[in-house]
């Protein structure tokens, strides 16, 4: 919402300067998201005359002249040819920036001859597109003056943001009555025209404060030769949408530019001026935050009626698009066609043009929510609408169609019908209790009442002794006790709050954080000390990344892009993508993970991603060549997350069926018993990677956090330490293993082989080629075998060394020879 | 005799320290002290010797046996260390020639954050709640005081979800069943805390949150950190103080200046936005003072009674306060990002520069910030 300080100051009679008003104004909730000042731009140039003006000795299309700005002549070198002696018009001096031509100006000589400045065009100001000539100001333009304050460009533009809450203050004097009642000066009465008058012109000033003595001279003055003008024919046959529809005729309007005063408001806060009767609407609606529509009656056939729309029933609406509309929206129409999306936008049919000369101005009130749902379902936004959705003030039809008028009368003639008004507005009074005592025990902050009565009656509440509080009736907002402590708090001083702190909650400090958190948090950080880079990637991928994966079970009905439309079933999509980014830039290794959700049918799972690709191992003075990532390396990563998860690693079992995405020999699952699988691990289908345009080989893990059983809480207690009384003895075996039988397989058979002695099996090499039958491979096994009671005796160790072949021959291993 | 002896030690005792290898030190050592030598041999002259004779030789004799014994010692420590730095010297290697490098993974900025409010507000007697990001209208909106029509519905620029729509359309939706939306704020955890636990309530509740946005400032998907307190008799006062210890707290500053500012929030009532100060320092704003001006980073208010009620509480009793502030803007102006759109770039460059140590767990006692 922007405004004026000129204009403003029309309802504010305030002596405020404008950095107390900016800052009063963010500190009572209207927050400045700009202070511009058109004037301050154009501060150097000058009001000047042209003295004489004569040919440029070397170029015909210059002229050389001498020019007062109110220190003398200048020489001054000018294209225009408009340029005359006589001319006044608006002087740059060496020195000023000229906007229009992003040029600072300097004492140069042009074609030989010295210019000590420059004559100005609109367009050069940026003040319009005129740029045939320089400007040519009045013969009785004060030579010297600043031009700024000769044109009234010193006028400070203030842009506040206005939250949704706040319709009083969609209209400037909404924000004059607050600032009043922040204590910046008092707020102007608003002066209503209270029937219709048939004015004397009045010579482009503002009339929506018309004097008593001004209207009662226009009302003595009327002449007699006025043809009555009919009331409109109005009514509202859908009063849930439209409660109330007021209007009034004008005939024998001209329709044509608005005065100055008005084209220069509107255009200092960015409206575009389009014609007087047009602009008259738009300045009401700013003004006083009373939309209003005008129609030109040319165009209507018989009576307007407000009224629900038909299914699928059309209207060229004013900014050239047809919207078809439905049953639920309230549309203004005559006998033949709808004219206007009530409260939204006007009908292109119907709208005003140069050729008007008897229009019908509506002034009515459209429910909010009717609005806010026509305007959601149409995806049609304006300013009528974002006040009418806020709520207009119901009690200001008949003010606000006699402003209007009264303006219409001034600025374009004619003769005014009397008003026709069609159902009621919602003028119930809303009254809520209120205990003062709440500004303290809600706002925290203590405010005599006395003081908090004189604040709310300053913003237009009516506080009976016994504290019942009528809201004023602009102000729909308000619903309840804690909306007038806001009201307290706001204007008296939201900063004045003073701290209390939290009350320690008693007893011993419990943690914070849920176990699936801090499970979160081990997972994370183990993954960082392992050398992993955390990344954070998006929620939503594209279907097709997506679909190795199972598919997103979430797709969004309005995706940024298809790029972005499906919740991920996996974190590995999006980290393979900064992975194929990563390796664009350069990057020789990466580790990235992530810790997330994915986004399955029936829940939000937390899950770790990790993407290892390109060299695990630089090259290197010892290692020599470098290396790339395999599975077992994924594997170790799965296996380190889990166990820092707390996972029993140990009795996780590994198995196949990682799925589609991942390379069919070189990946797996662990799990815990044979279902719940805890984690997926290997290497990436090569033809998925080749989606994510990446060449080489890529290692992924991904562990599912929600799968792991729950931690027993057990106390800080640990079981007593017991080392075995005996060293440990170590055994290896050299097996023959025929292929498909798994080392997990084998080393599982030689640790059952006797569950007493053997506490650990593990495998140190593996080896096939030469020496080794074909369809087979060399598995050797280092035993760990534990004494109890007494130290193994030699027959002791090759009974057990039988068992362990024994057992390895169960799984079609053979000791090798 | 006895000047056969002074000749033996004499001999003896010059030759063992020159003797130049272990070989030549041994072969002396069998001439004096072996089964034959010149030493032994002097020893068992001893058992043929008159008493007095013993007397007066035995000490000279044993004394000898000892010199040798001890000077044969002497060498052979000085062969061996000799012997050992001449094969140290060997050895010799370039110790310049580069380590192998550890590998440093690195923690995210926006987790480094979370956990840093985690452990401020775990000081404040704060949990850390969660809830689903998938919400449903009735979490995200309706409960929270922002019925369908509501103006500020629009400034959200929600993700809907097909799903949602289909149920629309199939008239099965329920609105407080159906999951119809990417939650456009932690907010509604607010109302799931509420509807599952008794008061008093405080908890923080950080997370992701998504609003179609995307362009220099703003990402579709970012973070965000609810706080929620409900009790008896709280006040706008502890809010106040609640966010200025939690700021201060945070940038780890005594001189964090908050302002608040009174604004609209359709589930807080009344609402204020809450600026801090900053101050120019090299070019760059940083928190603390407010000589440079003032920027917005959360948005607070006293819940609304309307909002508590949804939640099946009694506003007569119980009141209290809730904010709402973006991680991913803390982060940056803590740690000097100028830039959100990296944060979800997965950049390794990125990462190693503006990640943490996985050593660096925010606790109290070690200051919640980790220094560059």
């Amino acid at each position: 919402m922007k405004f004026t300080l000129s204009w403003l100051r029309e309802h504010l009679d305030t002596d405020a300067d404008l950095d107390v008003i900016v800052e009063t104004l963010t500190r009572i909730g209207l927050e400045v998201e700009g202070v511009h000042n058109p004037g301050d731009a154009l501060k150097a140039f000058r009001v000047a005359e042209v003295l004489t003006a004569e040919r440029h000795p070397q170029a015909d299309k210059l002229q050389v002249l001498s020019v007062d700005a109110g220190d003398g002549a200048l020489q001054v070198v000018c294209g225009a040819p408009n340029a005359r002696a006589g001319l006044i018009g608006v002087f740059g001096p060496p020195g000023a920036y000229v906007p229009g031509l992003d040029v600072t100006l300097k004492v140069a000589a042009i074609r030989g001859v010295e210019s000590n400045g420059m004559m100005c065009s609109t367009r050069e100001l940026e003040l319009g597109e005129d740029h045939d000539g320089i400007i040519e100001l009045p013969a009785d333009a004060p030579v010297g003056t600043p031009f700024p304050d000769y044109a009234g460009l010193n006028d400070a533009v203030i842009d506040i943001s206005v939250t949704p809450n706040r319709q009083d203050c969609m209209g400037v004097r909404g924000i004059a009555r607050d600032l009043a009642a922040a204590g910046l000066g008092t707020l102007k009465p608003l002066t209503v025209p209270r029937s219709p008058v048939r004015p004397e012109p009045v010579e482009g000033h503002l009339s929506t404060s018309v004097t008593p003595a001004e209207r009662g001279a226009s009302t003595s003055s009327a002449r007699t030769d006025v043809v009555p003008v009919e009331a409109p024919d109005v009514r509202t046959d859908d009063p849930a949408g439209c409660p109330a529809f007021y209007a009034q005729n004008v005939s024998g309007v001209a329709n044509g530019e608005s005065p100055e005063w008005l084209r220069r408001r509107l255009t200092a806060i960015g409206q575009k001026p389009i014609s007087a009767l047009v602009d008259i609407t738009n300045y009401v609606s700013i003004d006083l935050g009373r939309p209003l529509h005008v129609y030109d009656r040319a165009t209507l056939s018989g009576g307007l009626v407000a009224r629900k729309a038909e299914d699928g029933e059309q209207v060229l609406a004013l900014n050239g698009k047809t919207y078809t509309l439905d049953a639920t929206m309230t549309v203004i129409a005559d006998d033949a066609q709808v004219h206007d999306i009530a409260g939204i936008m006007g009908g292109e049919h119907s709208g005003v043009s140069a050729d008007t000369t008897d229009v019908l101005i509506e002034c009515a009130y459209f429910d909010p929510d009717h609005i806010a749902r026509t305007g959601q379902k149409l995806l049609l936004t304006s300013d009528a609408r974002q006040r009418f959705e806020r709520g207009v003030d119901p009690a200001f039809l008949d003010d606000g169609l006699a402003i209007a008028t009264r303006l219409v009368l001034d600025l374009c003639g004619g003769t005014p019908s009397p008003v026709t008004r069609a159902g009621e507005p919602p003028l119930a009074p809303r009254v809520h209790a209120y205990d003062p005592a709440k500004a303290e025990t809600l706002g925290g902050l203590a405010v005599p009442a006395d003081r908090q009565r004189a604040i709310l009656e300053s913003l237009g509440f009516v506080v009976g002794d016994d504290w019942q509080v009528t809201v004023p009736t602009w102000r729909r907002d308000v619903d309840g006790a804690a909306d007038l402590v806001e009201e307290v708090i706001r204007i008296e001083g939201i900063d004045k709050v003073a701290p209390v702190p939290l009350p320690r909650t008693p007893g011993v400090a419990k943690p914070t954080a849920t176990p699936e958190q801090k499970l979160e948090r081990r997972v994370r950080r183990a993954a960082a000390a392992r050398g992993l880079d955390e990344a954070v990637t998006w929620s939503f991928l594209s279907e097709a990344q997506a679909a190795p994966f199972g598919g997103g079970a979430w797709s969004l009905a309005n995706p940024i892009s298809e790029d972005l439309k499906v919740m991920r079933p996996s974190l590995l999509p999006g980290l393979l993508s900064a992975t194929a980014r990563n390796l664009k830039r350069g990057v020789t290794a990466v580790r990235l993970f992530e810790v997330g959700r994915r986004y399955l049918a029936e829940a939000e799972r937390p899950t770790v991603g990790v993407v290892l690709a390109g060299n695990r191992r630089e090259r290197g003075w010892r290692e020599g060549k470098g290396a790339g990532f395999d599975a077992y390396d994924a594997k170790a990563e799965a296996l380190a997350l889990l166990a820092a998860a707390g996972a029993p690693v140990d009795n996780l079992q590994v198995m196949g069926e990682a799925g589609d995405a991942w390379h069919p020999g070189q990946s797996g699952t662990l799990r815990l018993g044979s279902k719940t699988v805890l984690a997926r691990f290997g290497m990436l289908h090569p033809s998925l990677l080749k989606a994510f345009d990446l060449d080489g080989a890529v290692a992924a893990v991904e562990v599912y956090l929600d799968a792991l059983p729950a931690r027993r809480a057990s106390g800080f207690m640990r079981p007593a330490f017991a080392p075995p009384a005996l060293q440990s003895v170590r055994r290896d075996f050299a097996f023959l293993v025929p292929a498909g039988v798994s080392a997990d397989a084998l080393v599982r058979a030689v640790r059952g082989a006797d569950k007493a002695a053997i506490v650990a099996a593990r495998v140190f090499d593996v080896f096939t080629g030469v020496g080794v039958e074909d369809g087979h491979a060399s598995v050797a096994v280092e035993v760990t075998l534990q004494p109890i009671d007494k130290s193994f005796t030699d027959a002791d160790l090759k009974a057990l060394a039988d068992k362990v072949v024994a057992a390895a021959a169960k799984q079609g291993a053979s000791l090798r020879g | 005799m006895s000047e056969d002896l002074d000749t033996l030690r004499d001999h003896l005792l010059t030759a063992i320290p020159a003797a130049a290898s272990p070989e030549a030190l041994e072969a002396l050592r069998v001439e004096a002290l072996g089964k034959q030598g010149s030493v032994t041999q002097l020893l068992k002259t001893l058992g043929k010797m008159t008493p007095e004779q013993r007397q007066s030789d035995g000490p000279r004799i044993n004394g000898l046996r000892e010199a040798v014994a001890d000077a044969i010692a002497t060498r052979k420590a000085s062969l061996d260390r000799a012997a050992l730095d001449a094969r140290l010297a060997s050895e010799t290697l370039d110790m310049t020639l580069p380590a192998e490098a550890p590998l440093a993974g690195t923690v995210h900025p926006v987790s480094q954050v979370m956990d840093e409010l985690a452990e401020i507000f775990a000081d404040l007697g704060f949990a850390v709640a969660t809830g689903p990001e998938i919400e449903t209208d009735w979490h995200n909106f309706t409960a929270l005081n922002i019925p369908e029509t509501h103006p500020a519905r629009a400034m959200h620029d929600t993700f809907y979800l097909q799903q949602g729509l289909d149920a629309k359309a199939g008239g099965t939706f329920d609105e407080r069943a159906t999951f119809s939306l990417l939650r456009t704020h932690t907010s509604p955890v607010q109302i799931r805390t509420m509807l599952q636990q008794q008061p008093p309530i405080r908890i923080i509740a950080p997370g992701r949150t998504y609003r179609s946005d995307s362009d220099a400032t703003h990402t579709p998907m970012f973070h965000q950190v609810e706080g929620l307190v409900i009790d008896k008799g709280i006040t706008l006062g502890h809010l106040k103080w609640t966010l200025e210890t939690f700021l201060k707290a945070f940038f780890e500053r005594d001189d964090i200046v908050l302002r608040l500012r009174p604004s609209y929030f359709p589930f807080t009532e009344p609402s204020a936005e809450v600026d801090v100060g900053y101050t120019i320092e090299k070019g760059k704003r940083v928190i603390g003072g407010s000589g440079g001006g003032w920027m917005e980073v959360l948005g607070s208010g006293m819940v609304h009674p309307k909002v508590i009620a949804a939640c099946g509480l009694d506003p007569e009793e119980w009141q209290g306060f809730a904010f709402g502030c973006g991680i991913d803007r803390l982060a940056m102006l803590k740690y000097g990002m100028d830039d959100l759109r990296p944060f979800f770039d997965g950049d390794i460059r990125w990462l190693k520069h503006y990640g943490f140590s996985a050593l660096d767990v925010p606790t109290l006692s070690g200051g919640v910030g980790a220094g560059a």
